[in-house]
């Protein structure tokens, strides 16, 4: 395990601009998550770390070592990709033992055998170890590619999606098991998503990119409340940030300069109204069963938050709405402290 | 699991055995030469050239004894002085009034055969498979042109440069020498192979090697060990390709070699017997020649098979 640095990394691809001057630290035993929309670079800022690609300009720096370049398999990094992961016409007990069996390495057959047993007992996968590996589920295929990433002790892990291709229930099972498995070994890890509930659950640190720039970094919880701007603020919460215009509700304490006001369950007080004011109208009540998702019209806008499952409100109601300290952001978009 | 997907309905009782019946007919109809072939192969001089043709006669190997030998006529009284005979092809030809005087060229032509086909499918299936993987994994400059250049070399009838290279090969001193034919064949052969080995190697997602280049691998031992075993189904396809090609192949096998390089094809229709053509032996010696392709083509059908459907079905 090791500091991983990218000092200024740019790349493009033909006229598209991949990654553009990207400088990120990965300390050692750190779990850094890059989240972005596709085609914000995420992927490649791993490819990048693993050797696949040359960087245009900037430096990877591996545990001091200027590493930028250096052919893959000297770089000593574990990879997990999104899919295609596994070698087919292998099985699970070669699969894992591929990287231990490379020239390179030359290690001995009881040390194979007894590190593929560990690792194989790790992701819970030692029952299977003969299948071949096309005969697996796809989450027992992604637990073999995780197991062989961790049969190797190297610098860094790199892990791109590695749980999208997976249900809704096994993704959940495995963030836990891999968070788990992270902690146990204190890797370091660099993994991209586009799932923020993988992000805000597994990260030490949260890295939000966006065409290429590393827009903010931080803890979950900073990047969930101090978002640098409306960008960051957007693509963390469920349901979906709501994006006000700054006059659109009586407020008082925003700051000069506010043009939009974002605005997240725990930032709206909603009642139903009383003395004949009101600020809006239930448009809608989604039953979600553990929770409700209660849509409101308000001045020709629709807002959405989180309610109770044993909400009071109905389609229809009047309600009166207010803020909270909101996030306050001015007309380029970037967050005023208030 | 695509060709399901094609077919909404399953076909009807009927229309099956119709599509039955119509493969029956069709392979009866290309089985009937073959299967005179053989049965001539079988058939005693004289019963090979009856008119009518015998469909029912009593078989006979002589048509092989004269394939594998070369006799000489000879007195009667010579004969009678000689001692018994050992075996049966001694005593066939001694009641043609001729001993044999020993083993014709056909085995060394048949040898001459294997070593040409097999060492030029080795030899356009090697370069091939690697010139393929390089145009499907890496930026060559000029790609397309080159793959188009690659395959023109087949869009005239090879034959239609012959006289260049008779040529070509005569001042190179490659006339009818084993070498030669093999380097004529991998020319030949080789563009198909780049073309077909591209579709199976482009098939073959890259996530494999980049996975075995980070595991410690070097890009060439990913190849071996990753990639190859992978393209196994299309490698085989592509052999079997070229090796049918090779093997059959006459023109320039006549044009090109005469002697000591000559392959079994030019020479099968110059056995001659007493009195004109021997046609059992001609038989026999195709009979002989089909064998190896078959036995090939057999052990290899299934990727045979996904070699002739390849592109068009798509997953």
């Amino acid at each position: 395990m090791a500091d991983v640095s990218l000092r200024g990394v740019s790349k493009a691809f033909g006229d598209t601009q991949a990654l553009d001057d990207l400088t990120l630290t990965i300390k050692d035993g750190e779990f850094i998550v890059l989240l972005g929309p596709t085609g914000a670079g995420k992927t490649t800022t791993l490819r990048l770390v693993a050797g696949l690609e040359r960087p245009d300009s900037g430096s990877i720096v591996i545990d001091g070592r200027d590493v930028t370049k250096i052919a893959p398999a000297a770089r000593d990094v574990a990879f997990v990709f999104q899919q295609y992961s596994l070698y087919p016409h292998l099985t699970v007990f070669e699969n894992l033992a591929f990287p231990l069996r490379s020239p390179a390495r030359k290690l001995s057959k009881d040390e194979i055998d007894r590190r593929v047993a560990d690792v194989a007992r790790l992701v819970r996968i030692d029952h299977k170890l003969d299948n071949k590996s096309t005969r697996l589920s796809g989450g027992e295929m992604q637990r073999v590619a995780i197991g062989r990433a961790l049969v190797r002790k190297p610098s860094i892990y790199l892990m791109d999606e590695p749980l999208s291709s997976l249900d809704a229930k096994l993704r959940g099972d495995l963030r836990l098991e891999l968070k788990r498995i992270q902690a146990e070994l204190g890797s370091t890890m660099l993994y991209v998503t586009h799932d923020q509930i993988e992000a805000m659950t597994m990260a030490d640190r949260i890295g939000i990119l966006a065409e290429g720039r590393l827009v903010q970094i931080g803890t979950p919880r900073e990047i969930y409340t101090e978002p640098a701007n409306l960008h960051v603020a957007a693509r963390l919460g469920q349901p979906a940030i709501n994006l006000l215009p700054a006059d659109l509700l009586p407020e008082t304490s925003a700051p000069a300069g506010t043009k939009t006001i974002g605005a997240r369950t725990e930032h709206l007080t909603i009642a139903k109204a009383a003395n004949g004011h009101s600020d809006g109208t239930i448009d809608w009540v989604e039953h979600l069963g553990d929770q409700n998702h209660l849509h409101v019209t308000i001045g020709g806008r629709k807002l959405v938050t989180l309610t109770d499952p044993d909400t009071p409100f109905a389609k229809g109601d009047r309600v009166t709405i207010r803020l909270k300290t909101p996030l306050y952001f001015d007309g380029a978009g970037n967050r005023i402290v208030g | 699991m695509s060709a399901a997907a094609h077919s909404v309905v399953e076909p009807s009782v009927t229309s099956k055995r119709v599509a039955a019946a119509l493969v029956v007919v069709y392979a009866v109809i290309s089985m009937i030469p073959l299967f005179w072939i053989f049965a001539t192969s079988f058939k005693t001089p004289p019963d090979s050239i009856a008119y009518p043709p015998k469909v029912l006669f009593t078989p006979s190997i002589e048509g092989y004894c004269n394939l594998f030998t070369t006799r000489t006529r000879q007195t009667p009284e010579y004969i009678n002085s000689l001692p018994p005979a050992t075996s049966f092809c001694d005593e066939t030809t001694r009641k043609r009034n001729m001993v044999i005087a020993g083993p014709s060229n056909f085995l060394p032509r048949f040898v001459n055969s294997l070593v040409i086909a097999f060492g030029s499918t080795f030899c356009a299936v090697f370069l091939g498979t690697l010139a393929a993987y390089g145009f499907s994994r890496f930026k060559v400059p000029l790609a397309d042109d080159l793959l188009f250049f690659i395959l023109s070399t087949r869009m005239m009838p090879p034959i239609a440069v012959a006289i260049p290279i008779y040529l070509m090969y005569r001042e190179l001193g490659l006339s009818d020498t084993a070498l030669g034919m093999i380097l004529l064949y991998t020319a030949v052969n080789v563009s198909l192979a780049v073309w077909l080995l591209k579709g199976f190697i482009d098939e073959i997602p890259r996530e494999y090697e980049e996975a075995a280049m980070i595991d410690g691998y070097t890009r060439l031992q990913a190849f071996r060990k990753v990639v190859l075993p992978q393209a196994t189904t299309g490698i085989a396809a592509t052999a079997i390709f070229c090796l049918i090609f090779a093997w059959n192949e006459y023109a320039f096998a006549s044009l090109l070699t005469s002697g000591t390089a000559q392959t079994a094809p030019p020479f099968i229709p110059t056995i001659i017997g007493e009195g004109g053509q021997d046609w059992p032996a001609v038989a026999a010696g195709t009979t002989v020649f089909l064998v190896p392709i078959l036995v090939f083509t057999i052990l290899l059908r299934k990727q045979l098979l996904r070699g002739i459907t390849f592109g068009a079905v798509r997953k």
